[in-house]
């Protein structure tokens, strides 16, 4: 709805466009209340908007103030309800959506600014809800997405997503806007919980409106898609009934969406054209593999580790070559997977994340030595940053007074 | 450039709200290339096909006006063009005409005191 409404009013005039969305929910509020929830909910709000910008229109004096790019046709009734109508139309709404994402990635803008803009126009996450999701405070949410408007506003029109050159050159800001808004429902840091599917929901729908695109449907935004399939199959098993927090190889795999799996391998197999080889096309891929098996210690593990050998080429973190060093673990054993996890290179930017002393916790386990493992799993637990965490590093904490139990590698998955 | 006044007559009041759409995307397609080429001086609107008609030095009201349904003037339109002739290449756009309708060509007048 408000990207339709942006291009009816003009980018400028984003504070107008979700006014009018605002009053639109008011209504449906109001109505709904009294006359019943109508069968097409959604269709309803489009309409209430849609008769609601008109009657934006017919009261201010004139469109001149409007979308630059619709000129005069919105101060005449010749056309003005005609135009809106069609800007509202279903096949350009998709659009609406693209035009809107990609200018919410505006180049002046800070990556977490778009990502901020992104939850808060396309998504439609309140204020709050943003902060929340980034684990920063209302006020600073504010800010940041006030300073971001402006900015936005200041481009006077939205993007142009018919121009080519500018189309290919956004593009990577759009992948990385989204891959960071799935990656915070998944591997989320809030205060609340470890895990927000309806964020990993919100991209999932974003990156499939892309591809929808002729133009958006590169190999990378396939592997991008694909990746955010078969990472969102595992949600289900990824927190028990209890609300806990399941390691990988604890994971029920009966509970993995076999339908979001598949569709993901289907992306995948998309985004294997051409000779583009992205981060995201490594991830997918290593992400297949851990869909494929029936279990972790049926897992090709080895083929895992060479797939994080070639990410630490393409994108080398202290994240990825932890990640890396578990699968060495994996495959060689736990000794091995010390030795890759002491040569991690930039080890202290690990020293406020909770996974780090808890894989050398799983690996001292494994060793055989449990009070080791005990001092670690206390040092992971201390660094949490919810309930959550705090229960799942607990667990392990208790677990070291027992026998060495299996393997409990990679809680990140 | 001078002005011109295009007053259109003779639009179907009993088009269904489906016919209606179509012609006025048909509208809009004109429009959009009149404004394109620089010819509009303002769009204009459509009209009511009723309201008042006030007479005479009485000033009396009367409801109407009550004329044949080609006659009744449904809108108008402002135009910028070369000259008359170009005023009326313009104006065989207008989907009123393939209705049957008609556009009426007229130059704003120039009152000099």
């Amino acid at each position: 709805m408000i990207a339709a409404l942006t291009r009816v009013f003009g980018v400028h005039n984003l504070a107008l466009a979700e006014d009018v969305v605002q009053e639109a929910f008011c209504r449906a509020v109001e109505v709904w209340r009294l006359r019943g929830v109508p069968e097409n909910p959604p269709a309803w709000l489009m309409a209430t908007a849609k008769n609601l910008a008109l009657d934006t229109l017919r009261r201010r004096r004139t469109a001149r103030t409007y979308a630059p790019e619709l000129g005069r046709l919105l101060d005449s009734e010749w056309t003005r309800a005609s135009v809106v109508e069609e800007l509202f139309a279903a096949g350009a709404i998709k659009d609406d959506l693209l035009r809107m994402m990609f200018s919410c990635c505006h180049p002046r803008l800070r990556e977490e600014a778009q990502v901020a803009l992104v939850l808060h126009i396309l998504c439609g996450f309140s204020v709050g809800e943003t902060a929340a999701a980034f684990v920063i405070s209302r006020p600073a949410m504010e800010k940041r997405i006030a300073r971001a408007k402006k900015i936005l506003a200041a481009s006077k029109k939205l993007f142009d997503v018919t121009a080519g050159p500018e189309f290919l050159a956004r593009l990577p800001a759009v992948h990385s806007a989204l891959y960071l808004l799935f990656n915070e429902g998944y591997h989320g840091a809030s205060a609340e919980t470890a895990v927000r599917a309806e964020l990993c929901q919100e991209a999932v729908r974003l990156v499939k409106v892309l591809i929808s695109h002729p133009r958006g449907a590169t190999s990378a935004t396939y592997a991008l898609a694909a990746l955010m399939s078969l990472h969102a199959a595992r949600l289900p098993a990824r927190v028990d009934e209890e609300g806990n927090l399941v390691a990988l190889s604890d994971q029920d795999r009966s509970q993995w969406d076999r339908a979001l799996i598949s569709e993901g391998l289907k992306f995948l197999e998309l985004s294997a054209s051409g000779s583009n080889f992205t981060e995201f096309h490594i991830e997918a891929a290593i992400a297949a593999i851990h869909a494929r098996a029936p279990d972790a210690a049926e897992t090709d593990w080895k083929t895992i580790v060479s797939l994080y050998d070639a990410l630490m080429e393409t994108r080398p973190s202290p994240i990825v070559a932890l990640n890396r060093a578990i699968a060495i673990a994996q495959n060689e054993g736990p000794d091995r997977g010390l030795v890759a996890i002491n040569s991690i290179a930039d080890k202290d930017r690990l020293a406020t994340y909770p996974f780090y002393p808890a894989a050398i916790g799983e690996l001292e386990l494994r060793r055989g030595r449990p009070d080791a493992a005990r001092r670690h799993f206390r040092a992971a637990r201390s660094l949490s940053r919810n309930a959550m965490e705090r229960q799942f590093f607990n667990r392990r904490v208790r677990a070291c007074g027992l026998r060495p139990s299996a393997l409990r590698l990679d809680p990140r998955s | 450039m001078s002005e011109f006044t295009f007053l259109y007559r003779g639009s179907d009041p009993s088009a269904s709200p489906e016919q209606m759409q179509k012609v006025m995307q048909k509208w809009v397609a004109w429009f959009k290339e009149l404004g394109a080429s620089g010819h509009i001086k303002d769009p204009g609107h459509p009209l009511e096909r009723t309201g008042k008609v006030v007479k005479g030095h009485q000033k009396s009201i009367h409801d109407g006006p009550y004329a044949e349904a080609k006659d009744v003037v449904g809108g108008y339109t402002l135009i910028e063009a070369k000259d008359l002739a170009q005023a009326v290449e313009l104006s065989k756009g207008c989907p009123i005409l393939e209705a049957g309708g008609s556009v009426e060509v007229r130059p704003v007048r120039i009152m000099n005191m």
